[in-house]
């Protein structure tokens, strides 16, 4: 039996733990971010529009929150420094968290705010891509929020009765009195000087219990799914995976096959999109826009699709005509995400580990660099300023709009309808993510890419891998809210999927009956098999058990120790086991003519038998003893004889068998 | 009993052409398949028709395994693969995949093209052999097929080189390949977890050597350089391409920068740029401190050391060259060596292993009069010096290797008889395991005792795991149950579920005896008494209170 309980809500950002065979493992830690899209944007240089922002009025004119919350274009926003929403910490101690699996970088945003102040001692799993990437996305993102200091931190908007009287959707914000400010550096290093490196299909060992491992998912630099298991069960956990032809190494399917339980998370957020369909109209919204004469923002992570859409336009940009246009690619990490994407070679997919073994650099942003059409920046200040030149493309974070260099082209470019903001990332809604930027005359175009698995794929991943059960969040068991008629948005597989959702404790349907146990070689010497039945053989094992780091052996017992000469009986040494004196089942019946033939072969001369209801009573005069004989039992009736009750012990043994 | 049974077609008490056959639980697997750099005839690759006569290889082989890209240890491969058979899997880690086509084409060149043999491998059947290659990461376990798995380790000794654990069922064993458990400047230590194999092959090229520091000998290196270039001298440096190269310019791009030298550094062969490239792509599997700074700073871009052109050499004025290959045994270092050999003011270091027959074997050994082809004769006059570069484990390292691993028996490969004699009684002293080291063609056996995995009930195991956890915990107990043998497959239960399995009944065997007792006591006391009497007595079986007066049951 195990247990899952599911701390977060966000279908792509999962935190679970699961309780299996007396380990605790957490799966992902993700970082529900969308909370920040609540709050004003950090511009870099102080901006007169959104400093200007009327503070918002209840409907009875109070105006006790208008330090707190500003309106903008009939949306109100929190005007403090941006919180997140934290995966739930109360439902378990997770001071008893084992171990943390980490499935991709976007999936452990969450890391310092477990390991640093849960109490937590466990040790975290995940590849080094994915720990030397989500170090730099956790970079970039402490560093765009600190170079904005903020002085003000709202909290009374938060009050319960004072959350009930805002508008939408600050009224429906889940557990705000959860969120949180986001970590410091050294929270990161803390957490990350806790994670141990794995490479994909490395099978570890957790208290010898507990067998871990990741595999390729085909999603992102190092992004692995899970398979946890014993030498009886089997958890495959599934986390955004993808079966695009992108630049990792493909998604190992083959050995998700024969899973007991299959968690099934981070599907694709847009699942009415296509991939590729979304580059294409990327490309020719950014093309058409720079040949007007405008620019093009496109917020963006610093690692992950972005090295696809460099790809995209190092194909691109000859044959567009775009070779004059500078691209520019700014955040505080941006030079270590190109340098760090050209080191991972054995993470890639085949065509781009073919080229490293030229050897030659497996993206092509490489040469984008070296010809000077592409250029990057840790920000807009320095070296930037002096460089800078228009009609120009920026990819730039934060994606939410709400932090980071971003902020400062919205404010720049928003009035001019010449220019474009193309959201790539589907992490944010990008209607919200404009919200406190409008009005707006700059164009908004969006293509959301996401490469994770749609739902046809789903159900084609769940006929070939044939899982015993399937786990999801309750989003994938109902179409989405906005296209209820879209039935074909939804897992369908069978058995029905099990369904959770945040704050939910879930029991697997699975109960375990066996356990693997060694014979050491001695002991499996000195067994003697009897053939039962034809094919099946028996054997009684009396071992000594020895029980170490979750192992079972049985070994030998030791010698029976030498009758001791005192009295002493008790004092026997350690070594010895207690014996519980072996006192075998039996089983079988007597036939009583060929039990009687044995007795007068062993000189009772005297044999009388007499038949019962349910069997025989076999008497022997002479030496007053009765015999009775049923299918099931026999019963010695005999006063004072020890010789011959163990002469009668062991005629009545030989017709039967010792278990 | 089951045997593991290992055979080596080269290194057996030798150094070059590593090959060695292992037969464990039923699986065939060839580790290394290298060249030996001494001879130029048929012994320069391993017999494999030792393997089979007359089938194919690829019939008798499950997988072979290479652990670095160093010719001794892969260059025979598109010979055993294209020539003489073999379509099996072949696996190496990914730098050695990269790296290792690239020497064997360089060393074709040097034995068709410059020596003008024929019958070679040729550079389509490196191509096709390379094709078989399988890419492994470190410590992924690989399934080779349902039984046979194969896990890599770090092994420190060049870029990409890697040990191997090879399992089948319950038995394993370690191949460790060349390795170094001192990080060096570019590279870290060798690696290994405690899995416990029933057999360790080790290499031993310094079984006997116990090296100072590290630092020492980069001093005394630094230092011989600097006062040769100081007196207008030549150093040459014979390097392999990869490797000790890397680590060496590393070393003198240091010191050049930090004492302003202004004396020329050449690398020659054009197998430069692409060779500090491969370093740089692949810079996760360099040492730590490379690995961290980068992004800043990439160790493998070299300001001071040029590429070197062949007239360069007849330049008057001090200079330094690195030179391929490392064993002056063909190509330029050999020629830039007949060049330079005849003035005493140069200098020749020699910073690694050479093995027998090569040149760079017999100046090292002391000769100074050497017969060269054509029976021209070159008088040595430069001057010689041995630094120990190669990465390789010193006695000191090995040891801490089998520390580490402890296995049940060791095997050593890939160093001097008489070396390996020493250290094989030192480790048997030490450690109290058999150590082997055949010769070459000759078969170790060892014998392995696998315990027997079965399925045990949970609720069997529970009860008796149950009882362990009373206070007397610690002390073994005996456990019975029954052993359900059937198709092949075992399971350990309760008797009694066994029974119920079986559709067995089970059957009753009872005793009664009536036992008189004089007492004057009441009939209660009196049964109390017999009780305490019996219990903790022979009888552990009985019931109390008495079913029917004094009738006492006793049930053995």
């Amino acid at each position: 039996m195990k247990l899952r309980y599911c701390l977060s809500g966000h279908p792509t950002l999962p935190c679970n733990v699961l309780k299996f065979k007396s380990t605790t493992i957490m799966l992902d830690c993700g970082l529900d971010m969308t909370s920040t899209l609540n709050f004003l944007p950090m511009p870099l240089v102080q901006s007169p529009r959104l400093s200007k922002l009327p503070g918002w009025v209840l409907k009875d004119g109070s105006t006790f929150l208008d330090k707190e919350l500003k309106e903008c274009s009939g949306h109100v926003f929190v005007d403090s420094v941006p919180e997140f929403c934290l995966p739930e910490t109360e439902l378990l101690d997770l001071s008893t968290v084992d171990v943390i699996l980490i499935s991709n970088y976007h999936c452990m945003m969450a890391l310092p705010y477990i390991t640093e102040y849960t109490g937590f001692t466990g040790t975290v799993y995940a590849t080094e891509p994915t720990v030397q990437i989500g170090r730099l996305l956790m970079e970039e993102l402490v560093n765009s929020i600190e170079r904005v200091p903020k002085a003000q931190s709202a909290s009374m908007w938060k009050n319960k009765e004072v959350q009930r009287l805002l508008p939408a959707p600050l009224k429906d914000a889940v557990e705000v009195s959860m969120w949180r400010k986001c970590y410091t550096m050294p929270e990161v290093n803390a957490a990350l000087s806790k994670i141990q490196l794995v490479g994909y299909s490395q099978k570890i060992e957790l208290f010898g219990a507990v067998q871990v491992t990741p595999l390729s998912s085909g999603y992102a630099l190092g992004s692995s799914n899970w398979i946890i298991q014993s030498h009886y069960e089997k958890v495959s956990y599934v986390s955004g995976s993808s079966l695009l032809t992108t630049h990792p190494q493909p998604m190992d399917q083959a050995s998700l096959k024969n899973s007991d339980v299959l968690i099934l998370t981070g599907l694709t957020q847009i699942p009415t999109a296509n991939p590729d369909g979304m580059v294409g109209e990327f490309c020719s919204n950014l093309a058409m826009t720079v040949r007007n004469g405008g620019n093009v923002l496109v917020p963006c992570y610093p690692s992950g699709v972005i090295y696809d859409l460099l790809e995209c336009l190092y194909q691109y940009i000859d044959s567009a005509g775009l070779s004059n246009v500078p691209f520019y690619f700014i955040s505080p990490v941006a030079n270590s995400s190109l340098e760090f994407s050209q080191i991972f070679a054995e993470w890639l997919c085949h065509n781009k580990q073919t080229k490293v073994y030229l050897p030659e650099p497996p993206f092509p942003h490489a040469e984008l660099i070296q010809t000077n059409k592409l250029k990057h920046y840790p920000s807009i200040h320095g070296d930037f300023s002096n460089d800078f030149k228009q009609p120009c493309v920026v990819f730039t974070g934060h994606p939410s709009l709400r932090f980071g260099d971003v902020v400062h082209f919205m404010e720049l470019w928003g009035k001019s309808s010449l220019n474009t903001v193309i959201f790539t990332e589907p992490d944010f809604s990008y209607l919200d993510a404009l919200a406190p930027y409008q009005p707006l005359a700059m164009k908004c175009v969006y293509c959301p890419i996401d490469t994770r698995l749609n739902f046809i794929q789903v159900s084609k991943l769940l006929k070939e891998v044939q899982p015993l059960h399937v786990v999801c969040p309750e989003q994938y068991t109902q179409p989405p809210p906005t296209q209820s008629h879209r039935t074909d948005l939804m897992i369908d597989c069978q058995p029905p999927p099990m369904s959770y959702r945040r704050a939910e404790v879930l029991t697997l349907p699975y109960k375990r009956r066996y356990e693997k146990i060694e014979i050491m070689p001695e002991l499996a010497d000195s067994l003697v098999p009897l053939e039962i039945k034809p094919g099946i053989s028996l054997a009684t094992v009396s071992a000594v058990l020895h029980t170490k780091d979750n192992k079972h052996v049985l070994q030998l017992p030791p010698k029976p120790p030498q009758p001791p000469a005192s009295k002493k009986r008790k004092r026997v040494s350690d070594d010895v086991p207690e014996c519980k004196p072996l006192k075998p089942l039996l089983s079988g019946s007597i036939p009583v003519d060929q039990f009687v033939q044995t007795l007068e072969k062993h000189g009772f001369s005297d044999v009388k038998v007499e038949d019962t209801a349910k069997g025989h009573i076999v008497l022997l005069q002479e030496a007053e003893t009765l015999i009775q004989i049923e299918e099931d039992s026999t019963h010695i009736i005999c006063d004072n004889d020890e010789p011959l009750r163990v002469k009668l012990r062991d005629l009545v043994l030989k017709f039967l068998q010792k278990f | 009993m089951p045997e593991i049974k290992v055979t080596p077609l080269g290194a057996g008490q030798d150094v070059g052409r590593s090959c060695i056959l292992v037969s464990i639980a039923g699986k065939n697997v060839m580790l290394d398949c290298g060249m030996h750099m001494g001879y130029n005839d048929d012994r320069r690759f391993p017999d494999f028709s030792y393997i089979t006569q007359n089938g194919r290889l690829t019939d008798f082989l499950d997988c072979v395994i290479i652990s670095h890209f160093h010719l001794d240890h892969c260059g025979a491969l598109p010979y055993f693969s294209e020539m003489v058979g073999y379509d099996g899997p072949i696996y190496m880690t990914h730098p050695t995949k990269a790296i290792c086509p690239i020497l064997l084409e360089d060393y074709r060149k040097i034995t068709v093209d410059k020596k003008g043999e024929t019958n070679f491998f040729t550079s389509q059947m490196i191509k096709d052999c390379m094709k078989k290659v399988v890419a492994v990461h470190l410590h992924q376990t690989v399934q080779v097929d349902e039984e046979l798995e194969i896990k890599a380790y770090y092994a420190g000794h060049v870029l990409g080189a890697a040990m191997f654990q090879i399992k089948v069922g319950c038995e394993s064993v370690a191949y460790t390949g060349d390795y170094n458990m001192t990080p060096d400047r570019h590279l870290g230590a060798a690696w290994i977890d405690k899995c416990r194999p029933d057999l360790l092959i080790t290499e031993s090229t310094y079984a006997t050597t116990i090296r100072d520091s590290k630092r020492c000998r980069e001093r005394d290196f630094l230092k011989k350089v600097h006062e040769t270039v100081e007196r207008g001298g030549k150093v040459l440096i014979p390097v392999f391409a990869l490797g000790r190269a890397q680590e060496l310019c590393i070393l003198l791009e240091t010191f050049w920068e930090r004492m302003n030298l202004k004396a020329p550094i050449y690398f020659s062969t054009g197998l430069t740029e692409k060779a500090n490239h491969y370093y740089k792509l692949f810079i996760t599997w360099t040492n730590q401190k490379i690995r961290k700074t980068f992004v800043q700073r990439n160790m493998f871009e070299f300001k001071h050391i040029k590429a070197f052109d062949r007239a360069f050499a007849d330049n008057p004025g001090p200079m330094v060259v690195f030179a391929t290959p490392g064993m002056l045994h063909a190509g330029q270092s050999l020629q830039i060596f007949r060049k330079w050999a005849g003035n005493e003011k140069n200098m020749v270091i020699m910073p690694g292993y050479c093995v027998q027959g090569t040149v760079g074997h017999k100046i090292l050994s002391g000769q100074r009069k050497l017969e060269m082809e054509g029976r021209q004769i070159l008088e040595v006059k430069m001057q010689v010096e041995y630094m120990s570069f190669s990465a390789h484990a010193d006695a000191k390292g090995i040891m801490q290797l089998i520390r580490q691993a402890e296995p049940r028996n060791v095997l050593l490969v890939h160093g001097e008889a008489k070396k390996m004699e020493f250290l094989k009684q030192k480790i048997e002293q030490e450690f109290h395991v058999n150590c082997y080291m055949p010769a070459n063609g000759e078969t170790t056996t060892i014998f392995t005792n696998p315990s027997i995995p079965v399925d045990i009930s949970l609720g069997l195991l529970k009860r008796e795991t149950a009882i362990g956890l009373l206070p007397d915990a610690k002390k073994p107990k005996l456990m019975h149950g029954t052993l359900i043998m059937k198709d092949n497959s075992f399971r350990l239960v309760s008797p009694e579920q066994a029974l119920k399995e079986l559709g067995l009944a089970e059957h009753q065997l009872r005793f009664t005896c009536r036992v008189h007792i004089q007492d004057p006591r009441k009939e209660h006391e009196t049964v109390l008494r017999v009780y305490n009497h019996l219990k903790g007595q022979v009888f552990p079986f009985f019931f109390y209170p008495p079913r029917n007066g004094l009738e006492l049951i006793i049930l053995r």
